[in-house]
């Protein structure tokens, strides 16, 4: 059963539909009977609802996600995090997993550490982070790096299925930040440039269709694989696994 | 996009570098000694007298040569005058600030000027048009258009490349003043490849041409021009420190990645 | 409007200059894409929205555009020293206020979307390329747009109304001379940027904004072209 209809490429200002029953969905706008684009991106239309998916743009922080930041800066009470945003985001000493003395802020998380946080809040003083779930922390070993946050969905897949293939074959820890940040982690150097490697496929084939497949399929042709699944918990905006 | 400091390779895949240089690898596949894809494309600008787009991985540098007539500097009135400017370009990375030029793009003028000078590449004494009053200055831009690491060899490749691109244009005694539209012949240059080769030191390892994210961890370079086996020219760079043994190791390396530029340019000259 | 009057490199008096347009050549921005008219090359590359400096400069209400257009020393014959010149910052305010019109900064308070424009090469038209690869570029972006910019140089030679003059073109000294008048406008039809140098009376003035129109037509063609093309739905992106 797919749910993929028909795709368009669309630029600003072009007229994806025209006709009364149609609905203008997220980065679209109705012009008397036109639905009009808003972005470049994948128009796509389902129920009458028309929208523009983005290949491009900005992170939007949004509550509950999921994100990799770096600390900038140590507050008396807290630390400033820079997730990509225009806006600071903060961690405040009450959202970390177990208590923090004062005088020892540094010892959760240095100027210059990575972490893996989720977003409390956005509101109009900035972003209000917490660490207290499970699979959030500091991050002490992997590579780190970076893709547009518009391709996260497909890197995710649905239900997590692209980044469970991915597991399979390469055996590493893989953490996806909602604003494009991407952590892995696993036993060999080799495996993790590995999960690098076909994240930089997906990402650049990211709107294809029956791009599981095919990632299958690089998988395969590039040497990998598949080893034994691990029990994993998957959650929208995805967590480290133990 | 947001974060600009976060950009900046991160402490963990800093110290994975390290970790995989330790067993002599590098995150995409090359040796230590070894360059990425070069790619040279002449004539970026027709209105150049010389000019070529250097592409080294996805690092992407344009250098342009253009000649202009000038007063010669009293100490050399029969010699043509050179000037190397470097401009990195806002738009080759998010890092780059508006304003004046800043230290990076000084240097890489700086060193790229050194070589080309130091090893008398361009035949100067034959840029002279009136001795004492009228002679030929040879300008080589340098533009960065996409910094991943290593800009300035690339601009090294690159004016090597433009220069030997370069024609001279005729100079109009009667007018006194430069005909673009003519050209009297190509720029005279001694038969040479004065490349500069910088070797980084991450930890204990001697790599050469690095990614951004390596050369963010790169501790001490040293910048070492030379043509067929004799250096011209030599900087060393960052805080970081080196062992004589370790500069004699640099030495063998720039040597060997010296031959593999000079394959892999002037093949893409002809 | 017909007319017998020859250009030198034998074009009809509406017919464009050969054009090229491409996105996505600087892998390190958001956006970007490269613009060619003929033997004019501009690139652009676009980056944000971001936080913006100084903070002084913030707009609390929406976001800032920034614009910086420089033209290559060794783009024309007579080198350019580098670095920003009078003529360099009125072109970048004028890029400024020709894409502005359609982009929607609302969201993106305190934030700038900084737009650099290079030429590579110059041989007329240097501000329109610009504008036409900066649109490409900031659409490339994902940036909130309303519609797309196109820009064209239209021109007068001695009585003729031309399009897309070329450097020959604007040093053409007789008759009347030449009058250079670049025009950028969004798709619908907005006219967003519009100077004029040289001398015409309103009437013929008129016509010329009348054929400025059909040529951001075709401009535009080439523009959705370049931006749909680099996307690959069977294949992947370029």
């Amino acid at each position: 059963m797919t749910e993929e209809h028909k795709r368009t490429v669309v630029i600003p200002g072009e007229t994806i539909k025209e006709g009364d029953a149609y609905l203008p969905g997220e980065g679209t706008e109705k012009q008397g009977n036109k639905i009009v684009a808003l972005r470049y991106g994948l128009a796509e239309e389902h129920n009458r609802l028309v929208k523009v998916i983005p290949l491009s743009g900005v992170y939007q922080p949004r509550r509950g996600n999921i994100v990799i930041g770096k600390c900038n800066l140590i507050t008396f009470n807290g630390w400033v995090i820079d997730i990509g945003t225009a806006e600071n985001a903060f961690l405040p000493i009450m959202e970390t997993p177990r208590y923090v003395a004062k005088d020892r802020l540094d010892e959760v998380m240095k100027i210059g550490d990575i972490c893996v946080v989720q977003i409390f809040s956005v509101n109009g003083r900035g972003i209000d982070l917490t660490m207290k779930a499970r699979g959030l922390g500091r991050i002490d070993e992997g590579i780190v790096f970076r893709i547009n946050s518009n391709k996260v969905p497909r890197v995710i897949g649905k239900e997590g299925s692209m980044i469970k293939i991915i597991r399979d074959y390469t055996n590493c820890n893989i953490t996806v930040g909602q604003n494009g940040y991407i952590w892995i982690k696993g036993d060999k150097i080799e495996d993790e440039l590995f999960a690098k490697k076909a994240i930089m496929f997906i990402t650049e084939k990211s709107f294809m269709e029956g791009l599981t497949e095919k990632v299958e399929e690089w998988f395969k042709e590039n040497g990998g694989v598949k080893k034994e699944t691990k029990k994993s918990e998957e959650k929208s905006g995805d967590k480290k696994e133990d | 996009m947001g974060g600009e400091e976060i950009d900046i390779t991160t402490k963990v895949t800093a110290e994975r570098i390290k970790k995989y240089l330790e067993q002599g690898k590098r995150f995409d596949g090359r040796k230590t000694d070894e360059f990425r894809n070069i790619i040279v494309e002449p004539n970026v600008s027709n209105k150049a007298e010389g000019s070529v787009k250097v592409k080294v991985g996805k690092t992407e540098v344009i250098v342009g040569v253009k000649m202009e007539t000038a007063t010669p500097y009293p100490d050399s009135p029969n010699k043509g005058n050179l000037m190397v400017t470097a401009e990195f370009l806002p738009l080759s990375s998010s890092r780059i600030e508006l304003g004046p030029p800043k230290f990076d793009s000084i240097e890489t003028g700086r060193i790229i000027d050194r070589i080309i000078r130091e090893s008398k590449f361009i035949e100067l004494e034959k840029l002279c048009i009136k001795e004492g009053e009228k002679v030929w200055t040879v300008f080589i831009d340098i533009y960065t258009i996409n910094d991943d690491g290593n800009i300035l060899d690339a601009a090294g490749i690159g004016a090597v490349a433009a220069l030997k691109l370069a024609k001279v244009p005729k100079y109009d005694e009667e007018k006194e003043k430069v005909d673009y539209k003519e050209y009297t012949g190509k720029l005279p240059l001694k038969e040479m490849n004065p490349f500069t080769i910088t070797v980084h030191k991450i930890g204990k390892h001697l790599i050469v041409d690095p990614t951004r994210e390596e050369e963010d961890v790169s501790e001490a370079r040293i910048s070492v021009g030379s043509s067929e086996g004799i250096i011209h020219s030599l900087q060393k760079g960052n805080s970081g420190c080196f062992s004589a043994e370790e500069i004699k190791k640099c030495f063998e390396i720039v040597e060997k990645s010296w031959k593999e530029l000079f394959k892999k340019v002037n093949a893409q000259l002809k | 409007m017909t007319s017998n009057f020859k250009r030198p490199d034998g074009r009809k008096f509406d017919e464009l200059r050969e054009f090229e347009a491409k996105v996505g050549i600087v892998p390190n921005a958001d956006g970007s894409a490269m613009y060619r008219s003929g033997e004019t090359i501009a690139i652009a590359a676009v980056y944000g929205p971001k936080k913006m400096h100084p903070q002084h400069s913030q707009n609390p209400e929406k976001g800032t555009l920034r614009c910086t257009y420089n033209m290559n020393s060794f783009s024309v014959s007579e080198r350019i020293r580098p670095g920003p010149s009078r003529r360099s910052t009125e072109i970048s305010k004028i890029t400024e206020w020709a894409l502005e019109p359609v982009l929607m900064l609302d969201k993106f308070q305190n934030m700038v979307v900084d737009v650099h424009i290079n030429i590579i090469q110059a041989d007329a038209g240097t501000r329109c390329a610009g504008i036409n690869a900066a649109a490409m570029a900031l659409a490339h972006a994902g940036i909130p747009m309303k519609d797309m910019v196109s820009s064209v140089s239209v021109g007068k030679l001695d009585k003729t109304i031309v399009v897309d003059l070329s450097k020959e073109e604007e040093d053409y000294e007789e008759g009347e001379g030449p009058t250079d008048i670049p025009i950028s406008m969004t798709h619908s039809g907005d006219i967003t940027h519009f100077q004029l140098d040289g001398k015409i009376d309103s009437k013929q003035l008129m016509e010329a904004v009348e054929l400025a129109k059909k040529s951001c037509e075709q401009i535009y063609e080439v523009q959705k072209k370049a931006l749909k093309d680099s996307i690959d739905l069977t294949g992947g992106e370029d």
